[in-house]
């Protein structure tokens, strides 16, 4: 079968995109945005049930909302969008025809056909076992059917991705090394491998053992490996949104980073360590060492944090170089000023960066630690946690990735480009907001999953303190602010794709690569990378606000050591 | 595009740049204080979870935990449903059940005094959460957790499960009294 070489160029980002790359591309993005979009009208039911105030839906309704917003959200939003980034990084940033198109539709229906089935049995009503699954707490087996069927699509396209490297280099389509950003990707797909590896060795048992034929699955067997998968596939997404900073680093200021080997570096230690990662869940679990239990919680010695920590300078540090190349070099912080706030990609971006950061990872920290998970576990402090580093973290920098997407991969004009200017804020903010109440009702003690925290018609019920009534309230109503900004996206998005004004290019044609060629590439200018600079720090600004970052952090953790100790003996 | 490599170095033999240098050295010594607290805490802190833990039949738990109320009950509470107090004097193993959708039975502690809480599930996952401390420990079917408490002031506390365990989970509430 002939191979289709037929790429396009794109007039004015001058990427360009290989014919069956783009399609399988945007057909991704579209199930992703689907998936949003089922995710997001179920948030609005678990909202307004956990503000008791509303307190909408009875009991089984919410922990079946509840289930599949989690699993539409976490699952297969995240990953179909993540398969278009690995689609993008490797076809259209090496500038390469995409290995096995065909194979690659193989796994995109069958990531679909996954998704249908799992939604199915959720929607069935008797698979309400929320996304963990915790066995002995069992499922309809199609909801375990979907799952796998799911994942190894999934794998399958990590396969196409990793295929498309070995073409590319082959064919020698790129000089020297990879781009960064397609050297984050590779990071998220080999972390990708093992996570879906994990998810196969817990899920296929589990579903034999849904359909009767293998009798025991031992609860905590269960958790240690599901979290394997669980928590590594959190890892994905990091590794993936850091990627995606850097790229729209590199659209939006031109910027390059600092150190390629400081950041190239940073990512290895992600697939070294991250993997570690599903100790955060077993903290509080009997039959487990605390010798495994901080090993493992702190990825060694907290190495994966520390790459994280490294990112979070090195992204603004390089956007801080480019801006004060352009001139902004007054004080310490006008490349920061005169920013393009009302770019979305940008402030999506850069809310996401901030949100992962100071809410998201400092959290995420806070309940790694062995002993302060004693005081965090299960409470409501947990979702407060993820939906920094998830929603403000990684979705919103796949919305900021979007609105230039739009244009570049689907040929359309933004639509409502005023209200693109707002969306990131309402939804990162809102989102924040969130994520800032969720966390004080859970340090009072609300807990997660839980519909009725006023124990309303209990013998013996607990009185939960004003202020975590007031905090659940204030989550309720930020939250809605969220699924506000989320319904901005939407309409901005699927209005764009539909009927956004197609975008023209006089003489726009594909061209054929010739076998063994590069297509015909646009001219790149060669100039050096950052060089290592005697006296002034080059990113001063930058230093700034890690050293803020820092404080806060180091505040915030002795802090929560200090309430600990307060909490009554143990051991 | 500026996304491109366009080095001809070898990406690890790239300068490092000072400002990440600097940063980096900071980073690693407060991963590394970071690290070296939860070893610290578990020898000079207060609140640390045991490594004691046993496998265990449900059956089993429940015998144990039915002779040690018929030893130390004194009196039940919550009208039709009768849930037996118990009083164990200190030092003692107390045995507490997790199921759907009740805590069994209710304890009575002594403040100042130590207990050794032995936690286990009969049937699928539950959370311990003694509120308003907020202390949380996961709960096992087959997994019997040893806790030694302290409980530090007089008061009523209410166990409640933070671990989603089906339709009536937020049902399972109970307390716990410290005189």
């Amino acid at each position: 079968m002939a191979v289709n070489r037929m790429f396009r160029t794109c007039p004015s980002s001058g990427l360009v995109f290989h014919e069956p790359a783009e399609k399988l591309m945007r057909w991704n993005a579209v199930a992703a945005v689907v998936s949003l979009l089922i995710g997001g009208l179920l948030a609005i039911g678990v909202v307004l049930t956990r503000w008791q105030a509303v307190h909408l839906l009875p009991p089984d309704m919410f922990y079946q909302f509840l289930t599949a917003h989690g699993l539409n959200m976490l699952v297969f939003w995240i990953i179909f969008f993540e398969i278009a980034v690995l689609y993008f990084a490797a076809s259209t940033l090496l500038k390469c025809r995409l290995a096995t198109p065909r194979i690659a539709w193989g796994a995109f229906w069958l990531m679909v056909l996954g998704a249908l089935i799992n939604n199915y049995s959720v929607f069935r009503g008797d698979s309400s076992v929320m996304f963990t699954s915790y066995a002995p707490m069992g499922a309809h087996p199609t909801f375990y059917l979907g799952l796998i069927l799911f994942a190894v699509g999934a794998l399958v396209a990590c396969f196409v991705f990793f295929g498309t490297l070995v073409v590319a280099r082959a064919e020698r389509t790129y000089r020297n090394s990879v781009p960064l950003v397609t050297f984050g990707a590779i990071t998220a797909a080999i972390i990708a491998v093992f996570t879906i590896a994990a998810g196969a060795i817990i899920l296929i048992p589990t579903f034999f053992w849904s359909v009767g034929l293998v009798e025991h699955i031992d609860s905590l067997m269960y958790k240690t490996i599901w979290w394997a998968f669980g928590h590594s596939s959190q890892q994905i997404n990091v590794a993936a949104h850091v990627s995606v900073w850097y790229l729209i680093a590199a659209i939006v200021f031109g910027a390059k980073p600092m150190s390629e080997k400081v950041s190239r570096t940073a990512f290895l230690l992600y697939i070294f360590f991250l993997q570690l990662a599903s100790a955060h869940h077993l903290l509080t679990d009997p039959g487990l060492t605390s010798n495994w239990k901080i090993f493992n919680t702190s990825y060694a010695m907290y190495l994966a944090v520390l790459a994280s920590m490294v990112h979070g300078l090195t992204v603004p540090g390089a956007i801080e170089v480019a801006q004060r190349k352009k001139g902004y070099t007054q004080g310490l912080f006008q490349w920061l000023r005169k920013a393009p706030w009302g770019n979305p990609s940008f402030s999506a971006m850069f809310i996401s960066l901030i949100g992962f950061g100071f809410l998201g990872g400092i959290s995420g920290v806070m309940m790694g630690t062995e002993q302060l998970n004693l005081i965090i576990h299960n409470t409501i402090y947990v979702p407060g946690h993820f939906h920094a580093t998830v929603v403000v973290g990684t979705t919103l920098a796949f919305m900021g990735l979007t609105y230039f997407l739009i244009p570049v991969l689907f040929r359309r004009e933004l639509m409502f480009p005023g209200m693109a200017k707002w969306q990131p804020y309402v939804f990162g903010l809102g989102m924040s907001a969130v994520s800032l109440f969720l966390m004080g009702a859970g340090t009072l003690g609300v807990p997660r999953r839980h519909w009725d925290i006023g124990f309303a018609g209990n013998l013996f019920p607990h009185e939960f303190p004003g202020a975590a009534w007031l905090m659940m309230a204030l989550g309720g109503l930020t939250g809605i602010i969220a699924v506000i900004g989320g319904g901005m996206y939407l309409l901005i998005t699927v209005g764009s794709v539909f009927f956004g004004r197609k975008i023209v290019t006089p003489g726009f044609q594909r061209v054929s690569a010739r076998e063994g060629m590069a297509p015909p590439a646009p001219q790149v200018s060669v100039s050096g990378h950052g060089t290592a600079t005697a006296g002034a720090l080059v990113a001063p600004g930058t230093f700034v606000l890690a050293l803020v970052f820092l404080t806060a952090f180091v505040l915030y953790y002795f802090i929560n050591w200090k309430y600990l100790s307060t909490v009554w003996p143990l051991k | 595009m500026t996304i491109s490599y366009t080095s001809e170095r070898v990406w690890w033999k790239e300068p490092l740049e000072r400002t990440e240098l600097i940063w980096i050295v900071i980073a690693l010594i407060w991963c590394l204080i970071m690290f070296f607290m939860m070893p610290y805490w578990h020898i000079y802190g207060q609140q640390n979870l045991a490594n004691e833990a046993y496998r265990a039949k449900p059956a089993d738990f429940m015998q144990k935990t039915e002779d040690m109320i018929a030893k130390y009950k004194v009196r039940e509470e919550g009208g039709e449903q009768k849930i037996p107090v118990v009083r164990p004097p200190a030092g003692a193993d107390v045995f507490l059940v997790a199921r759907l959708w009740s805590w069994y039975p209710m304890l009575e502690l002594e403040a100042g005094k130590s207990y050794r809480i032995h936690l286990m599930s009969m049937d699928w996952l539950h959370g311990f959460s003694l509120q308003p401390e907020n202390i949380n420990i996961q709960v096992h079917p087959g997994y019997e957790h040893v806790v030694t408490v302290t409980p530090t002031n007089p008061g009523t506390y209410s166990i409640i499960c933070n671990e989603y365990c089906g339709i009536n989970h937020h049902t399972m509430a109970s307390r716990l009294y410290v005189k």
